[in-house]
């Protein structure tokens, strides 16, 4: 069955640096599960005996044809600067694929994909997946700095791209929040992963404006397949785990 | 050919390795991953009478090869999981096992009454060893006169294999095992976790919104050998270990000390299928140590 989940070895074929974050395309060893964009992985970190416990990355780009996926990781800490630390022919165990993606748009409705910092990782394949739908993905992408965001191009190669950066060295200076796109134009949905004040703010501004909004949450984890319960969030219908409920929520299920 | 069932006082085992209570959700979870009837047991997730919504978030901090968790015992209750998951567990065929909880004798009491009226869970696991709610049982499974009071009160009630799960928050688990057997445990867990706590040096905060929890994973495991042994060498009683166990190798260590079953805890977490490679891995030691009996192991260690 094709939507089960289950554990891979998956070969780096390429690897990219861009400042402290990594781009790997990598092949699978069997034909890759039904993926839904949002969706993550759990990865094993074999190559560093301090960490113990799998890390969560969020799916980047799929490409059924050549069996292919792609992951970009930001260096922050132990787990993620070991698997930076990883080369082309080296292999990830991964866990996957893990959570609930987000909700296709329908046809012709107008939608903002929001990313802040690596959460505009996952908002690729998203934009993707709108598109085949008929649906032309706009993405509003903030970073602190022009080095924070990585592979524009391809983000360009589907849709509109608005940038905002907190210092100014590219596209707006400020936060996503205050682009003057907001101004300019509505959207029926929303998508928004990224910092956890960013996408407070984000959808608040859903909220005020009445726009569908979905958001991407990243708490901590430990099993990533719903047994733990250690990544729970608060939501309208108590605690549950964002690893199997989500990560993807929309905001009206959640106390923000 | 290994023979490797186990029986313990009137509950057979196909193999003795078991999932812990906590780690494997209701089994399903993980039925992607691995066949659960290759299994000895599942111990599903902690059940008390009353629906738990468990701590505030965070409720987890890892730790040098090691976790602490502060879940608090989320869970609907006894009677949402005699509705609506015990349909759906019921007809795997292994050890569907239910770890009950509780914060007054009353509370699990009720629960296990209610956990005696299902066919198809053959036993029980008493868990008066959580250190994540203030009375979460740790108060009972700390002294022997709780532990007494407890399991006197839920052997009347619960007529199937009564497991009590010990803490390893004591200064003497032998001590506390005695007294579970006394008053007619059909065998003895051990252990939970142990108490301990993480901060945040750049937030100076703790990591857990409880400040301490419950520390699992390879890091625990000399401590729960030591115990496992000492328990072994004071009770009667079946001893099933668990701790920090990640490879049949140290499957094995505890078989050797004492335990005649084994728990898989916070490894499912890093390995998924680590359970039935461990039940793999054992029968392999067996066929080349030559035991014929996977049983043979219990207590084997060489002094
Ligand atoms: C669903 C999901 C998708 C994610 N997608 C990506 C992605 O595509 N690219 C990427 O670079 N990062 C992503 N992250 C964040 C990534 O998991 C963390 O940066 C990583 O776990 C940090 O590990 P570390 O050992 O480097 O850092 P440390 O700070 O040393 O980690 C210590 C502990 O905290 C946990 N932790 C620390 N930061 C986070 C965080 N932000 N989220 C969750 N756990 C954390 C670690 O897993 C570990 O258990 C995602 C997180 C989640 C939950
Ligand atoms: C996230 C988590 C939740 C747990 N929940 C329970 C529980 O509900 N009931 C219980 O008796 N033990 C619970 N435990 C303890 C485990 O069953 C086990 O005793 C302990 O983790 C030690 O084994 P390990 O090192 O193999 O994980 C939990 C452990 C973890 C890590
Ligand atoms: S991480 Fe274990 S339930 Fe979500």
């Amino acid at each position: 069955m094709k939507n089960m989940k289950t554990i891979s070895k998956l070969e780096i074929i390429i690897k990219k640096c861009y400042g402290n974050v990594v781009f790997f395309l990598l092949r699978g060893d069997s034909p890759l599960p039904d993926i839904t964009a949002g969706q993550f992985v759990q990865m094993r970190v074999e190559n560093n005996p301090n960490v113990y416990l799998r890390r969560p990355i969020s799916i980047h780009d799929v490409d059924y044809q050549n069996n292919t996926v792609s992951f970009l990781i930001q260096e922050i800490g132990e787990g993620t600067c070991s698997l930076g630390a990883l080369a082309e022919g080296n292999a990830i165990d991964v866990v996957w694929p893990l959570g609930k993606g987000f909700t296709i748009a329908n046809k012709g409705d107008k939608v903002l994909l929001v990313g802040g910092g690596i959460g505009i990782a996952p908002l690729l394949y998203l934009g993707k997946k709108l598109k085949e739908n008929d649906v032309d993905p706009v993405f509003l992408l903030g970073g602190r700095s022009a080095k924070d965001l990585v592979r524009l191009e391809e983000y360009n190669g589907i849709g509109e791209v608005f940038i905002t950066t907190n210092d100014g060295t590219l596209g707006e200076k400020g936060f996503v929040t205050q682009h003057t796109l907001w101004n300019d134009r509505s959207f029926d949905r929303c998508y928004v992963c990224g910092p956890l004040p960013m996408m407070k703010a984000v959808a608040g501004m859903a909220k005020m404006k009445n726009v569908w909004c979905e958001v991407s949450l990243e708490n901590l984890m430990a099993c990533g397949l719903g047994a733990c319960l250690c990544c729970v969030e608060n939501t309208v219908d108590g605690n549950v785990c964002v690893c199997k409920e989500g990560p993807v929520f929309n905001i009206n299920k959640l106390l923000w | 050919m290994v023979n490797e069932i186990i029986k313990l006082e009137g509950l057979t085992l196909k193999n003795p390795v078991m999932t812990a209570s906590g780690t494997f959700g209701y089994g399903l979870e993980y039925a992607d991953f691995i066949n659960l009837e290759d299994l000895g047991g599942v111990v599903v997730k902690g059940t008390t009478l009353h629906h738990r919504e468990g701590n505030p978030y965070p409720r987890m901090a890892e730790t040098p090869s090691g976790m602490l968790n502060a879940v608090g015992l989320q869970n609907k209750g006894v009677d949402y999981f005699v509705q609506h998951i015990y349909p759906a567990i019921k007809d795997i065929k292994t050890n569907m096992i239910v770890n009950v909880s509780g914060s007054t004798i009353d509370d699990y009491v009720a629960a296990a009454e209610k956990i005696n009226e299902l066919d198809n869970i053959p036993a029980i696991e008493l868990n008066v060893s959580c250190p994540n709610v203030k009375q979460g049982g740790m108060a009972f499974g700390i002294t022997c006169a709780g532990i007494q009071q407890v399991v006197t009160a839920v052997r009347k009630a619960y007529k199937k294999h009564l497991i009590v799960k010990l803490s390893p928050n004591v200064g003497n688990i032998a001590e506390i095992a005695v007294a579970a057997e006394s008053c007619g445990a059909d065998s003895v867990s051990l252990i939970n976790t142990l108490l301990g706590m993480a901060v945040d040096a750049e937030t100076r905060r703790p990591k857990l919104s409880t400040v301490s929890g419950g520390l699992s994973g390879a890091c625990v495991k000399p401590v729960a050998l030591r115990m496992v042994w000492q328990v072994y060498k004071a009770v009667k009683i079946p001893v099933i270990g668990l701790g920090g166990i990640s490879s049949a190798t140290d499957a094995v260590e505890f078989m050797l000390a004492g335990a005649s079953a084994i728990q898989i805890g916070t490894a499912n977490f890093i390995d998924p299928a680590i359970s039935v490679k461990v039940a793999r891995g054992i029968v392999e030691y067996c066929e080349r140590h030559g035991f014929a009996n996977v049983s043979d192991l219990t207590g084997a260690l060489q002094q």
